[in-house]
């Protein structure tokens, strides 16, 4: 027999397999999912879920399918959470730290208390890359808050209100339009693409009858 | 954690790695791939697959999840919709929010058109978002876009529509601009130079990156640009049929409300299918690195106006998806791991294939290995190989696996597996519907001239194998295209009076033909809650 353990899943106790995921063990369950329920593989930030070990009294955060069932688990998803996003438009606004204090202004609220790290699934440096926004540096604030899938657990912990992956998220637009340097190769790849440099040779390609086309293929040279 | 018997065979893989290292094993010939892909690739496995009886696609062959999706009857047959009770009423409607609706959205609003996106679950939560890998272009000095359709065209077995593919490489560069200038963050170097790998099936080092998130740093670069522009997304909704007009045309369709299961009619002058992909379905039971809501609606969709079908027998199995733990099986382990130095070996340390053939070949070899050869290691759902994940640190130095590919680290760290110091199982795992609805160069399908396709719901653009990164591409490439298209011809379009009427005449050709399966298509959610009873 597989091992066995007991679950709560809003307050009521299930029996599931051990080895299942808190996603998993609700489907087993018999929950169908419309909410709470995206990638399943720890990429889209669907699936919030804050839990407590019964007779424990740390809370915990964690995504539903990156985290496997315990014993004892007393689980709530959060399948939203009103995050406040604020709207710009990118091409107006320039990397100054003025657009932080325009846009998330709360952010300079902040009291330090470091509950929006411990909350993070993705275990990013959160209060840290709130700081590097508030200084205006958003290079580090876009490589800080880069693997964040904006599951807003951080922001369900805050005391002040902040919309983390929010915030990181106008660093990293920033830093990918402005900050980065450009890539000249590609603009200039682009620029010949537009004046036809290629025009003739891809017309001459596609004409190519399937024969020659397969030795071309298979005896190409491929780059080291 | 590793059993026993998995440490073993762990050993002897550490014991081979020096050796393996100084030596790149040899890529298969021509006539070795076709015969290793006749022999076990899932694609030619026959009793997996049935003919489609009706339709355009009559006679062709697809795989029998699909046809019975095929086979099936409209919601609406049984469930009455007020067609004259419009809740929408738009230029054009986006069917699917990930990357390539997403795209239409933002080209077609720029285009000054009334746009609006529907999407069965949140915006972003798609395909899209979970790309790891990258996406390519040819925009360096030793490259170009016939070098590029060169690979993309051989990769995909000389079928790939040659004027969907002239597009697909032509407008790559022009692609990544766009999404630089939305502040996408590629990978660069100091001096602004693209970092770029290569992918199974490339000749040319074309890979772009975000790290292992790339998908979902251009999936939430989109989708912030769509709420900042005010773009109307209604989540949890999806689409459950099209609505066509007295002329023939399609004229919006009708909605569920998941949450409600309330219908809302969408009228629209042009209708973008961009619902992905069907990893979901489990094609030959097949685990899958697909979101949870690609089921092939858009398919659906599409041939149930009439819209024809290409290739829609050909589906991609990622060579390596999680083999163990269970936990995350069938969850994608990027081909960057491979770019990055990897090899695949099998139980007793042995590299038996060059680890960047194609992902069909790649798949097939690994499934050779595990069963003709019986060199696979047993794991509890099945067996697997591996990849050996400690050479990319002996290559690119300590630290390149937490730099390039944190996503991984991440995914196998919650299960206590350092990747850094031990090698991965893997597994072929469902990864992408080569085949889709059948446009052309223009975008719209070959038959209803204001219905278009865009992103993995389309199907000719790969041919019957699509290379790494080329996907990424296309969804971004035909769903700009698409946006520009729709928004264009949505003001030529004046709409007749909406029907359903095709619902019924569908119904009456699945009777005429004696193949109704009494159940309803699309599927829209796969079935995993478990019921006793
Ligand atoms: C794990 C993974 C890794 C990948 N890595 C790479 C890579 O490195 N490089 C690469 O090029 N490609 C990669 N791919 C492939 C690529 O990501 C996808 O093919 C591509 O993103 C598909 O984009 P799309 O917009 O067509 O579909 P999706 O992004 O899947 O979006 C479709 C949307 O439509 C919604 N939808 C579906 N049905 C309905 C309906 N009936 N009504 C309303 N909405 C509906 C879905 O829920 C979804 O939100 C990867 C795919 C996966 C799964
Ligand atoms: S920083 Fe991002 S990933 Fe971490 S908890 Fe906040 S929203 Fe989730
Ligand atoms: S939780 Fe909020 S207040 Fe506390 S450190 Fe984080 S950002 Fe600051
Ligand atoms: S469902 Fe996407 S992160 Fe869990």
């Amino acid at each position: 027999m597989e091992k066995m353990v007991n679950v709560y899943f809003f307050g009521k106790q299930y029996r599931v397999p051990a080895e299942l995921t808190i996603m998993t063990a609700m489907e087993y369950a018999g929950y169908t999912l419309k909410r709470g329920c995206g990638c399943r593989h720890g990429f889209c930030g669907a699936c919030a879920t804050i839990y407590r070990i019964k007779g424990k009294n740390e809370l915990h955060t964690c995504l539903a399918c990156q985290t496997q069932v315990e014993e004892g688990m007393y689980v709530a998803s959060i399948p939203f959470f009103p995050t406040d996003k604020r709207t710009y438009e990118i091409n107006e606004i320039r990397p100054e730290q003025r657009v932080m204090m325009e846009l998330y202004p709360e952010i300079y609220s902040c009291i330090g208390c470091n509950a929006c790290t411990k909350a993070c699934t993705q275990d990013l440096k959160v209060m840290q890359y709130i700081a590097y926004a508030q200084r205006g540096d958003f290079e580090k604030c876009a490589e800080e808050s880069f693997d964040c899938v904006a599951c807003g657990c951080c922001s369900v912990r805050c005391p002040a209100g902040i919309s983390h992956p929010m915030v990181g998220l106008l660093a990293r637009r920033l830093t990918g339009k402005y900050i980065a340097p450009e890539s000249k190769h590609l603009t200039k790849r682009v620029e010949e693409i537009h004046s036809g440099a290629y025009d003739d040779l891809i017309e001459q390609i596609m004409q190519k009858p399937i024969d020659e086309m397969q030795e071309l293929y298979n005896t190409r040279e491929i780059e080291k | 954690m590793f059993t026993p018997e998995m440490m073993e065979s762990v050993k002897k893989v550490e014991a081979t790695r020096a050796e393996r290292m100084a030596m790149e094993p040899r890529r298969m010939t021509a006539e070795e791939k076709d015969a290793l892909l006749k022999e076990f690739h899932p694609d030619y496995k026959e009793e997996a697959f049935c003919e489609i009886k009706i339709g355009p696609n009559k006679g062709q062959k697809a795989p029998k999840e699909l046809v019975h999706l095929l086979h099936s009857n409209s919601r609406l047959l049984a469930d009455q919709v007020d067609l004259s009770k419009i809740d929408y009423d738009v230029d054009v409607l986006v069917i699917g929010g990930g990357g390539a609706g997403a795209s239409a959205a933002i080209e077609a609003h720029e285009a000054g058109a009334n746009v609006m996106i529907v999407t069965k679950l949140r915006i972003g939560d798609a395909n899209t978002m979970m790309a790891e890998g990258g996406i390519q272009a040819a925009d360096k000095e030793n490259d170009s876009p016939v070098q590029h359709y060169l690979d993309a065209f051989g990769g995909g077995h000389f079928a790939a529509r040659p004027e969907l593919l002239k597009r697909l490489v032509m407008e790559a560069p022009d692609a990544i601009q766009w999404l630089n200038k939305f502040g996408v963050m590629f990978d660069k170097d100091e001096e602004g130079n693209m970092i770029t790998t290569h992918g199974g099936g490339t000749s040319r080092k074309r890979m772009h990156a975000c790290k292992d998130y790339s998908g979902a740093e251009i999936m939430r670069t989109l989708r912030d640009e769509v709420i900042n522009r005010g773009i109307p997304v209604v989540e949890f909704t999806s689409a459950v049929e099209l609505i066509k007009d007295s002329n023939g045309r399609v004229a919006g369709a009708v909605l569920l409300n998941m949450e409600t299961d309330d219908y809302l009619v969408a009228r629209a002058k042009t209708v973008v299918i961009a619902t992905g992909g069907a990893g979901r379905m489990h094609y030959q039971n097949f685990p899958t690195s697909n979101h949870y809501g690609a089921t092939a609606d858009g398919l659906v969709l599409g041939y149930r106006v009439g819209a024809p079908l290409l290739y829609q027998d050909t589906i991609q199995y990622h060579p390596t998806g999680v083999a163990f733990p269970s936990q995350i099986y069938g969850a994608l382990v990027t081909e960057k791991v491979r770019s990055l130095g990897a090899m695949l070996v099998n139980v007793d340390g042995e590299a038996f294939m060059h680890p960047l053939e194609t992902r069909d070949v790649s798949a097939a070899s690994i499934i050779r290995e595990c069963t003709a050869r019986g060199k696979g290691v047993t794991t509890p759902l099945g067996s697997g190989v591996w990849l050996d994940t400690p050479m990319i640190e002996e290559i690119g130095g300590p630290g390149t696996i937490e730099k390039r590919i944190p996503a991984m680290l991440r995914m196998y760290m919650n299960y206590d597996i350092d990747m850094r110091k031990l090698p991965i199982l893997v597994y072929p795992t469902l990864h992408y519907q080569n085949g889709g609805l059948e446009i052309g160069g223009d975008g719209f399908t070959k038959v209803i001239d204001n219905l278009l396709v865009a992103g993995e719901a389309v199907g000719g653009i790969h041919g019957r194998n699509r290379l790494m990164g080329n996907s990424l591409l296309d969804i971004i490439v035909f769903g700009r295209n698409a946006g520009k298209a729709a928004a264009a011809r949505a003001k030529d379009v004046e709409l007749g009076e909406m029907n359903l009427n095709h619902v019924e005449e569908y119904a009456k050709e699945l009777k005429e033909a004696g193949v109704e399966t009494g159940d309803v298509s699309p599927l829209l959610l796969p079935k995993y809650a478990r019921h006793e009873r």
